[in-house]
């Protein structure tokens, strides 16, 4: 059975698999609701600390690829792999270990109505990781101020702006430390100065953490930004500069049409792709 | 008009078994860990302290007009002093628990369906299962198990009351004495009655409280599937405590009596 399933694995999941490979990959996976075809063999790789942007127009399946990352939805065929285990057919307490290593900003944040933005960043801490309540608090504050709000500790989530509750649900999918983290339209329906320091902190967590990270969005100038702005650290301040060289192979656009993936490449592939495909022209203008 | 029998039957049946599939995770929830106390503890407040009041309320005035109604009847045959045998008979056995149960769906199966058909709509559950939470464990079994413990205990309180509020009625109304009344209250009592009682209001915990988690689990469509789950989750409920009271009460009376 293993010999039969070494023999049918792609190049891509050859490479996938080998040791310091990426750490999620899509192999042809397909998925439909009915009748309606979300996802028609999908395949990428995200490497360790690099960034996939995945653009396209609304119900074009890319919230859809977030869900399967996480294990929320399986594929109708394919083959999903994080962190080298392939989750398509896990179990959801398998599946539970694997979220360990994940962390998810959902749209409009899913921040939990009846708990403090404290409770909040710390769930994942105090519930099911069992740390120690000292060390819980002190890991919800540090998070709390690497995103600017500690001051909102013991706000309730109804309190917040958009704006914040983004923030605050970015905090609490990094708490825990994940090295993969999911972004489903986190700057959507925001302003262009709130939605500039949620980039910054999607950059802050690649750069300075070395988060890896699959980053949804329709909002083209925040995914320019991200992909082409690196963070660094001076002294205390963290300063945001354009990223250059290898820096700015790291992200990686794919944009979907029609259930597949229309374009894959870096930012100026993109843009030197708009020349050549009017719909992606018609997307980028 | 088959077309649509059709569709009927197999949404009827995905219904009973997605159900069933709910009540079998939960049956495995409930005796592997991890348990989540702080949120039983919490449900036990929600669903039996909650309410008491609406309990409270229900069993006096239903025990009040119970003494009423029967002791006009009684009073033409000169028998008012077997008032309380009545009450005790009929609430302890059927209207104490079946009150109880139709008060509790009303309260507590709306809410649960709009809690958790709110967190499932705003993507709460999704955030608590990527959190690594397992939504069956954290939210229905506390609520399972609050069902189960406090319905039997409310279904006493709420029969306790009645008895009570038979005993204002009778003696103010009627002028029957105190301890003729409460000398009545328990000869009209029998071992089965009293066990039929308690066993009873356990079958409509569950009920009520599993409907609920069902229908809150199956919302779509925003906050008016919301609106709709919440609407649902009574109706279902309020219907099947009737449906279940008689067939417990048809299945105790054969191993019983």
């Amino acid at each position: 059975m293993m010999a039969k399933q070494e023999q049918t694995r792609s190049p891509l999941l050859e490479e996938a698999l080998a040791f310091g490979g990426p750490i999620v990959v899509f192999d042809q996976v397909d998925l439909a609701f009915d009748e309606k075809v979300i996802l028609r063999g999908v395949s990428f790789t995200l490497q360790t600390g690099h960034t996939k942007i995945f653009l396209g127009a609304s119900g074009a399946g890319k919230s859809t690829i977030l869900r399967l990352a996480l294990g929320l939805l399986r594929p109708d065929s394919g083959r999903i792999f994080v962190n080298g285990e392939q989750i398509d057919g896990m179990s959801e307490d398998a599946l539970m270990q694997v979220r360990a290593d994940l962390g998810m900003v959902f749209q409009e944040g899913a921040l939990f109505d009846s708990l403090t933005v404290g409770e909040n960043v710390g769930y994942k801490l105090y519930e099911e990781l069992k740390w120690p309540m000292a060390q819980a608090e002190a890991r919800v504050r540090e998070v709390l101020g690497f995103i600017g709000l500690g001051e909102f500790i013991d706000r309730m989530p109804s309190e917040l702006s958009g704006g914040q509750r983004r923030r605050v649900a970015i905090a609490r999918a990094m708490a825990a430390k994940p090295r993969i983290l999911l972004y489903d339209e986190p700057t959507t329906g925001l302003d262009p100065i709130t939605s500039l320091t949620v980039d910054e902190e999607i950059i802050k967590l690649r750069d300075l953490e070395g988060v890896s990270s699959v980053l949804v969005t329709h909002q083209l100038r925040d995914a320019f930004f991200v992909a082409e702005h690196a963070a660094a650290r001076d002294g205390d301040k963290i300063e945001f500069e354009r990223a250059a060289g290898g820096k700015a192979d790291q992200a990686e656009f794919i944009m979907l049409k029609d259930g597949g993936i229309l374009f894959e490449g870096n930012a100026s592939d993109l843009r030197t792709a708009a020349k050549g495909d009017a719909y992606i022209r018609s997307f980028l203008s | 008009m088959r077309a649509k029998l059709e569709t009927w039957a197999k949404d009827a049946v995905l219904e009973v078994q997605e159900y069933v599939r709910l009540i079998a995770k939960v049956a495995r929830a409930v005796v592997t860990p991890p348990i989540y106390y702080r949120d039983i503890i919490e449900q036990f407040d929600s669903i039996g302290i909650g309410s008491l009041t609406v309990v409270l309320l229900a069993g006096l005035f239903t025990g009040m007009v119970l003494a009423l109604n029967s002791g006009i009847t009684l009073d033409q045959f000169g028998a008012r002093s077997m008032v309380g045998r009545l009450i005790s008979a009929s609430m302890v056995k059927e209207l104490g628990p079946v009150l109880t149960g139709l008060m509790v769906s009303g309260r507590v199966g709306s809410g649960i369906a709009a809690e958790i058909g709110s967190m499932l709509v705003t993507d709460q559950i999704a955030a608590l299962r990527a959190l690594g939470t397992d939504p069956i464990r954290k939210l229905v079994v506390p609520r399972v198990l609050a069902g189960l413990i406090m319905m039997p205990m409310l279904s006493v309180l709420a029969t306790g009351i009645g008895m009570v509020g038979g005993w204002i009625v009778t003696v103010l109304q009627f002028h029957v004495a105190s301890t003729v009344y409460w000398s009545s209250v328990v000869q009209g009592l029998y071992m089965q009655d009293v066990w039929m009682g308690l066993i009873k209001p356990l079958f409509l915990g569950f009920t009520i409280v599993t409907i609920g988690c069902h229908v809150g689990l199956r919302t779509t469509g925003g906050t008016q599937g919301v609106g709709n789950s919440t609407k649902l989750a009574v109706v279902a409920s309020s219907v099947a405590v009737i449906a279940v009271d008689f067939m417990v009460t048809k299945v105790l009376i054969v191993l019983m009596y």
